[in-house]
């Protein structure tokens, strides 16, 4: 919503300077997006072009001298380069000088040199000063205009615009009017709108209206014959014009001024382009209307229309027709001043993608008391710019108007602000804002204005008595505290993400936080892409799918990075895949990718070594960091072969926790899903589930297990075992681990190898085993005997031997 | 020079050319071992009468013994300088640059940064973490938030919808963190104070919008809590997050559907240094969060009579308040994982926030 400072004193006196009434306005709920004070016309004078000679380098340009009066250039002629054809000796106009700053042109003038001319200066076209598109030729101002004087002044063009964000709860403030009430009320001066005289008109209306649409609340129209049809005055054209609308016509302008100054919509129909009667009815699907913004809309049954015998004439609420509108041979015009359900204005308007000034007004809750007022100062302003002679009004389908009370318990305002507010001057105030208040004793009986509709409770005018009271009064106050230290906050889900997150980051990994929107492709591609999870208005078709997997999202955030030079880097991502549209669906992730040889202990060349490329190791790795982070049993782990299919089905694995519970996958990822999210090279890639690892048993108490340190020397042995291809390490290991639980305390792999002396598909594991006794130093003979019980069941478990 | 003297120099000049530890040893044994030659004038000794005795008893030990310490001093020198020797061959170029350690190399995203600062500020406050699904009804984002079907408001919010199911309904992505709000009421009861930190999404992209983007919101619901309470609440925020002394703070009246009375809160900073906000000086104002007194009508559609318990509620751009404590010029960078970003605007994974270490290094 914008205004100029003057429009807005045309209804309301007051002695505040535009600062205070820009701070009053957007202290009671009015904020003030921002003032434009126009100060940036203040520099141009008017001034004479003495004489006009042909530049003599150029044959479309003229040298002139220019007279501003005895303030510039101390009152000496200025030499002025012009290309305007219109530029003469004699003529009066505009003078920007050196370092002042021309709006329309965006740039500041300097003294210029034009094909070997000086010049000192510029004669103003009127789109250069931003005042019209007029740019054929200089402002070309009367005779008698006073050279030397401020154009600003002459033109009164110096009227600071203010424009409010208005929101959805202040429908009284979409006209000039009503913000100057609402000033009022806050104490900012006095309300001084002029009233608005009933005109009776003589002779009926000759159109008749039937009102068949129930988004009609009421329909009023008015016939002004002989009028005629014109430019409106320059005082209109200028507050239209600083508010950015186009003056029309006189018809048109009254209307858009209405619209502004009141709050009203109106709309106006050349009568003589109107046959037969008007019907307020819903569209019909396959109906259309060329529209006052050129754009032909189609209809439907959900959009309430005014046709006449020929057709659809206008959009009900929101746009009238090119065909019915009022132009300069106008003579006949019907005015209209109708109220129309906002919800229905609201739907049709966004159903039709059309916004304008009445849709805006009409959807916030146009005040049902200024249909008929509405036609009278629309009538007065057509008489008093056009002439003509009016009919008498129709007034068709007037709801009567329905207001609200509301019960207000004086305490409400303690209760929710802790303001302190007497009863009176709660009367007070919301009496200044057209609330009638009927004192109850402890509370009131407040009957809300026809103009607040957006006011339906006791907090609605608390908010009332509050912004006019002054938010900044409120003290704060600390929270009451809870009484006690805080236990923890943190539930353990969300401790396990942070646990995770600091993990992964300190294994060298950065963390990205990618859009949870992925190309269709590549969520099918990870086992998404189903129709609940796609967007029917994504931003753009590459982000239409909710993310499967964080994976595809890491890879191409790798693959841009690559792009730009940065090839091996290490990311990871802590957040949600859908694996669903509903709220168990959304699962926790930690996900990561190291790209090239951004391995654990950093990317590159080194003296010391080079840095391999990544591989499923390093992935497995980094799942086993963020799992043991995040508190899953890690020495309990099984793994699964192969992983999801977008991974190598050779280099990957699936860490479980029993035979259901998948707790993370890792690998190298598969070089097809590479290739479909247009990335190449090593890619080590996981995720790890957390909201599938199991919650941790409370425990009793938070002491620690007893610590048994033995006395007795720890030994290693090395045992290498020879068995088929296929069977896989862990299985030793565990073998080994249960060969006898007491003794055996750790098992390492220190060495594999395949081929050779093996013979084909057979492999050697070697294993160190620390054997760790408790109660006696181990004999030979004990030491005999656990290596028995290692190779006995390392062979039973895995069908190998022992090398010897 | 008697024959004794001789010897002693011939030897000590023998042992001290000596170059390896085992010609020293070849000496010693030839002179001092058991059949040496040393050895064999000393056996003599009994021999001789006493008065011869007296005589050669003190020489020959004395030669003994100069030969003995001779030896020992050698063998130290040959020791030191082998050390010496093998210390040279070991010396290595330490100006070699090492590797850096992951730790150092890892990055936490700035949006995960502030999030644990909001935590441990708001925790300090009593306040626990609520969470909510970024995929929501229609009733959860807007309805129960008391968006009236078709009104106006729902529009401020530029929503993604989801491909409508078979009944014809269609899930959106919540364009706000306040679902969460009614998920809370529903399950818990009061005094309730929470913050939801979470993922929000609408339809706009530029640069201070992104159409995913980060909110925090607060509830607070009991008998008591109001605008002074919430004044506070936030003030202390503002403080305790930009780390400032004091913060002044500007409340104007506003509209949200799911408020009422709603405000808008400006914070008075400095920002007449290109890239650089500063708060607690200056005289510009900066938007920074909206909030107000939960609507009857939400406290109704989460199962609590309003005039039994009242509550206040806020809502504020992680992003947006990320950008600016640490200065990110623009918020789609937040989501383009470019590894210099990261690098630059992250934090150490071991700088953890806590308010007895403070928020930040």
């Amino acid at each position: 919503m914008k205004f100029t400072l003057s429009w807005l004193k045309d209804h309301l006196e007051t002695d505040a300077s535009l600062e205070e009434i820009v701070e009053r306005l957007t202290s009671i709920g009015l904020e003030v997006e921002s003032v434009d004070d126009r100060t940036v016309f203040a520099p141009f004078r008017i001034a004479k072009v003495l004489s006009a000679e042909r530049h003599p380098d150029a044959d479309k340009l003229q040298v002139l001298s220019v007279d501003a009066g005895p303030e510039v250039n101390g009152g000496k002629p200025l030499q002025v380069v012009c290309g305007a054809p219109n530029a003469r000796a004699g003529m009066i106009g505009v003078l920007g000088q050196p370092g002042d700053y021309v709006p329309g042109l965006d740039t500041t003038l300097g003294v210029g040199k034009i094909r070997g001319v000086e010049s000192f200066g510029m004669m103003c076209s009127e789109r250069e000063l931003e005042l019209s598109d007029a740019h054929e030729g200089i402002i070309d101002l009367p005779a008698d205009a006073p050279v030397g004087e401020r154009f600003a002044d002459y033109a009164d063009l110096i009227d600071p615009v203010i424009e409010i964000n208005l929101t959805p709860n202040h429908p009284e403030a979409t006209g000039v009017a009503g913000i100057a009430f609402d000033l009022a009320a806050s104490g900012l001066g006095k309300v001084k709108t002029p009233a608005i005289d009933r005109i009776e008109g003589k002779g009926p209306c000759p159109v008749a209206v039937r009102v068949e649409s129930p988004v009609c609340l009421g329909f009023g129209l008015r016939l002004v014959s002989g009028v005629s049809n014109g430019p409106s005055p320059d005082w209109m054209q200028k507050r239209l014009k600083a508010i950015g609308l186009r003056p029309i016509n006189a018809l048109v302008d009254i209307t858009n001024y209405v619209t502004f100054d009141r709050g009203r919509p109106l709309h106006v129909f050349d009568a003589d382009k109107v046959s037969g009667s008007l019907v307020v009815r819903q569209g019909k699907d396959g109906e259309e209307i060329l529209g006052l913004d050129g754009r032909v809309h189609a209809l439907s049954d959900a959009i309430c229309v005014i046709a006449d015998d020929k057709g659809v004439e206008s959009i009900g609420g929101i746009m009238g027709g090119e065909v019915s509108g009022c132009d300069e041979t106008t003579t006949n015009v019907l005015i209209e001043s109708a109220l129309w359900d906002a919800l229905s204005i609201a739907k049709a308007g966004r159903s039709l993608g059309i916004v304008t000034d009445a849709r805006y007004r009409f959807e916030r809750g146009v005040d049902p008391a200024s249909l008929e007022p509405g036609l009278d100062i629309a009538t007065r302003m057509v008489l008093d710019l056009c002439g003509g002679e009016p009919s008498e009004r129709i007034l068709e389908a007037v709801k009567p108007i329905e207001r609200k009370v509301v019960e207000f318990p004086y305490s409400e305002v303690k209760r929710l602000t802790s303001l302190e507010v007497e009863k009176e001057r709660q009367l007070d105030l919301l009496r200044a804002l057209g609330f009638e208040a009927v004192d109850q004793g402890g509370h009131a009986s407040v009957t809300v204005p026809s103009w607040r509709p957006d006011v339906d409770g006791k907090a609605d005018l608390v908010e009332e008595v509050m912004r006019l009271s002054g938010v900044d009064t409120i003290e704060p106050q600390p929270l009451p505290t809870m009484g006690a230290v805080n236990g923890r906050i943190l539930t353990t889900p969300q401790i396990r993400d942070r646990a995770a997150r600091r993990a992964l980051a300190a294994r060298g990994m950065a963390e990205a936080v990618t859009y949870t929107f992925i190309p269709h492709e590549h969520a099918a591609a990870f086992g998404g892409g189903g129709d609940n999870l796609r967007l029917e208005n994504p931003i753009a078709a590459d982000m239409s799918d909710m993310r499967p997997s964080l994976i595809p999202g890491l890879v191409s955030a790798l693959a841009r990075n690559a792009a730009r030079g940065y090839g091996d880097v290490a990311m990871f991502e802590v957040a949600a895949i859908y694996q669903g549209d509903g709220p168990e669906d959304q699962k926790r992730v930690a996900g990561g990718v190291r790209r090239g040889t951004a391995g654990l202990e950093g990317p590159g060349r080194n003296w010391s070594g080079n840095a391999q490329p990544v591989g499923v190791f390093d992935a497995k790795a980094d799942a086993i960091a963020a799992l043991e982070a995040a508190g899953a049993p890690v020495d309990r782990l099984m793994i699964e072969t192969p992983a999801s299919e977008w991974y190598h089905p050779g280099r990957s694995g699936r860490i479980k926790l029993g035979p259901k519970v998948v707790l993370a996958e890792f690998g190298e990822l598969h070089p097809k899903i590479l290739k479909a999210l247009d990335a190449s090279g090593p890619h080590a890639a996981f995720e790890v589930f957390l909201d599938a690892i199991p919650e941790p048993k409370r425990k009793a108490t938070r002491t620690k297990p007893v610590l048994a340190i033995s006395p007795f020397q720890p030994l290693r042995r090395d045992f290498a075992f020879v068995v088929e291809d296929g069977i896989e390490a862990l299985k030793l290991i565990r073998a080994a681990e249960g060969a006898d639980k007491k003794l055996v305390k750790e098992v390492r792999v220190f060495d594999v190898f395949a081929g050779g002396a093996l013979g084909e598909g057979r492999k050697s594991v070697a294993l160190e085993v620390l054997l760790a006794p408790s109660e006696r130093t181990l004999t030979e003979e004990d030491l005999e005997a656990v290596s028995a019980k290692v190779v006995a069941a390392v062979e039973k478990a895995t069908g190998g031997t022992l090398r010897s | 020079m008697s024959e004794t003297e001789t010897l002693k120099a011939e030897l000590i000049e023998r042992i001290e050319a000596a170059e390896t530890e085992a010609a020293l040893e070849e000496i010693r044994i030839a002179e001092l071992g058991k059949k040496g030659r040393i050895s064999d004038l000393l056996k003599g000794l009994g021999k001789m009468s006493p008065d011869e005795r007296r005589e050669a008893g003190p020489r020959l030990n004395g030669l003994r013994d100069a030969v003995q310490t001779a030896i020992s001093a050698r063998r130290e020198a040959l020791a030191n300088a082998a050390i010496e020797a093998r210390l040279k061959a070991e010396t290595v170029d330490v100006t070699l640059p090492v590797r850096s350690s992951p730790a150092s190399r890892g990055r936490i995203h700035p949006i995960s940064q502030v999030i644990d600062e909001i935590t441990a500020i708001f925790a300090d406050m009593g306040f626990s973490i609520a969470e909510g699904p970024d995929i929501e009804t229609d009733y959860y984002n807007f309805t129960a938030l008391n968006f009236p079907e078709g009104h106006p408001a729902r529009e401020m919010h530029d929503t993604f919808f989801l491909q409508p199911d078979a009944k014809g309904e269609r899930k959106v992505l919540r364009t706000h963190t306040s679902p969460v709000q009614i998920r809370t009421m529903e399950s818990q009861t009061p005094p309730i104070r929470i913050v939801i930190p979470g993922k929000t999404y609408r339809q706009d992209s530029d640069a201070t919008h992104s159409p995913m983007f980060h909110q925090v919101e607060g509830l607070v619901v009991d008998k008591t809590a109001n605008i002074a309470h919430m004044k506070w609440v936030l003030s202390e925020f503002c403080r305790a997050f930009f780390e400032v002394d004091s913060v002044t703070m500007r409340f104007r009246p506003s509209f949200f559907p799911f408020t009422e009375p709603s405000m808008e809160v400006d914070i008075q900073c400095d920002r007449s240094k290109p890239g650089e906000v500063r708060f607690g000086e200056g005289t510009d104002w900066m938007e920074i969060l909206g909030c107000g007194m939960v609507h009857p009508n939400v406290l109704r559609a989460g199962g609590l009579d309003p005039d039994v318990y009242q509550g206040f509620a806020w809502g504020m751009g992680i992003d947006r308040i990320a950008m600016l404590k640490y200065g990110m010029p623009d918020l789609r960078a937040f989501f383009d994982a470019d590894i210099r970003w990261v690098e630059h605007y992250g934090f150490r994974p071991l700088d953890v926030p806590t308010l007895f270490g403070g928020l930040s290094q």
